[in-house]
């Protein structure tokens, strides 16, 4: 049950052409938690003075590594969107390195999954940034129903 | 006493517009996304070209969350910046010419950045303001609304604070 949802969740993250376009891996996706690596690349700079990786894409990859961690978890929604993320950067990430996000589904209510997700860069000790997050929790055809949110059940389908 | 001509307004324009492409044309990860800038007078409205790379969810399909941080978090430093380079460029006898992509004035630095997603961000053409708050001499606070087809139906909001980049005797800091 847990290993299927891990596989839907990792599915739905590669089919993501957002997600492809920044070259994002996933390293790990299960029981709430999800790691995921996006590798330096010059495209991506938001400061050209020091070559520092823009925040945008950091929330990209912090964004999606939450929206895994909330499908791979125990009691998993079939569908979840962003309601609000706050990100903090504590220090700029050092330019030429993979990125990488952690990000924990702490807490699930009926409606509303937690998660807090830091991104760290290759060898750093201490995370670079931090976030927390609210997303929607749906529990799919049985429970309410579509409203309409950013994220659908998965096509892919249990073999 | 009479007041010295005022500039021919194709000079105005011309020193406004290429102070702006230098400040936005300079940063790559605006480029990749495909974020550009209007600007009537000192207001700038950031526009973002749809396209299938920014999709986050191929089913519905809706734009990527990250990337809609991402529209905001561009357009609340870009609007920063360029009150800064506009203060310095109207008033403060800064050379817009010496506003190239290798002398570019050094960017605010993102401290926090809190996003609301409102709906999701359907597959087409978004724009964003961004209002400063408040603009110190250290922090500054500003807020950002972003919508598609409706100026009254955001589909996403945001607040940020950010640290100005250091005054550096001389230059534009």
């Amino acid at each position: 049950m847990t290993a299927d949802k891990a596989r839907i969740a990792r599915q739905f993250i590669e089919a993501i052409p957002h997600a492809k376009a920044l070259g994002m891996r996933i390293e790990h996706v299960g029981d709430g938690e999800a790691i995921i690596a996006m590798d330096y690349d010059p495209r991506f700079i938001g400061d050209p003075a020091t070559g520092v990786i823009h925040g945008g894409a950091v929330s990209a990859l912090m964004d999606t590594a939450s929206g895994a961690a909330v499908m791979s978890h125990p009691v998993a929604p079939a569908i979840t969107a962003t309601i609000d993320l706050r990100i903090d950067y504590m220090r700029p990430a050092t330019p030429g390195r993979r990125i990488i996000a952690r990000a924990e589904c702490y807490e699930m209510t009926r409606t509303v999954a937690f998660v807090r997700v830091t991104a760290t860069d290759e060898g750093g000790a201490r995370p670079f940034a931090t976030a927390a997050g609210a997303f929607t929790v749906e529990r799919g055809p049985a429970d309410s129903g579509d409203k309409g949110d950013r994220r659908a059940e998965p096509a892919g389908t249990p073999a | 006493m009479s007041r010295p001509r005022p500039e021919p307004v194709q000079v105005i324009k011309q020193r406004r517009d290429s102070a702006l492409r230098a400040l936005t044309q300079g940063i790559p990860y605006v480029s990749f996304l495909g974020i550009s800038f209007d600007r009537r007078g000192d207001e700038l409205t950031a526009v973002l070209r749809f396209d299938e790379k920014l999709i986050g969810n191929p089913f519905l399909p809706a734009i990527h969350g990250g990337v809609t941080s991402a529209f905001l978090e561009t357009a609340a430093i870009v609007e920063l910046s360029w009150s800064i380079l506009w203060e310095e460029m109207e008033h403060g006898g800064l050379d817009p010419k010496a506003v190239d992509a290798a002398n570019l004035p050094q960017l605010p630095k993102t401290i926090d950045f809190t996003v609301d997603y409102l709906r999701p961000g359907l597959p087409r053409d978004a724009y964003a303001r961004a209002r400063l708050n408040r603009s110190g001499r250290r922090y500054a606070s500003v807020h950002v609304e972003a919508w598609q087809d409706n100026r009254s139906r955001l589909f996403a909001q945001a607040t940020g604070h950010f640290l100005m980049p250091e005054k550096t005797p001389g230059g534009h800091g």
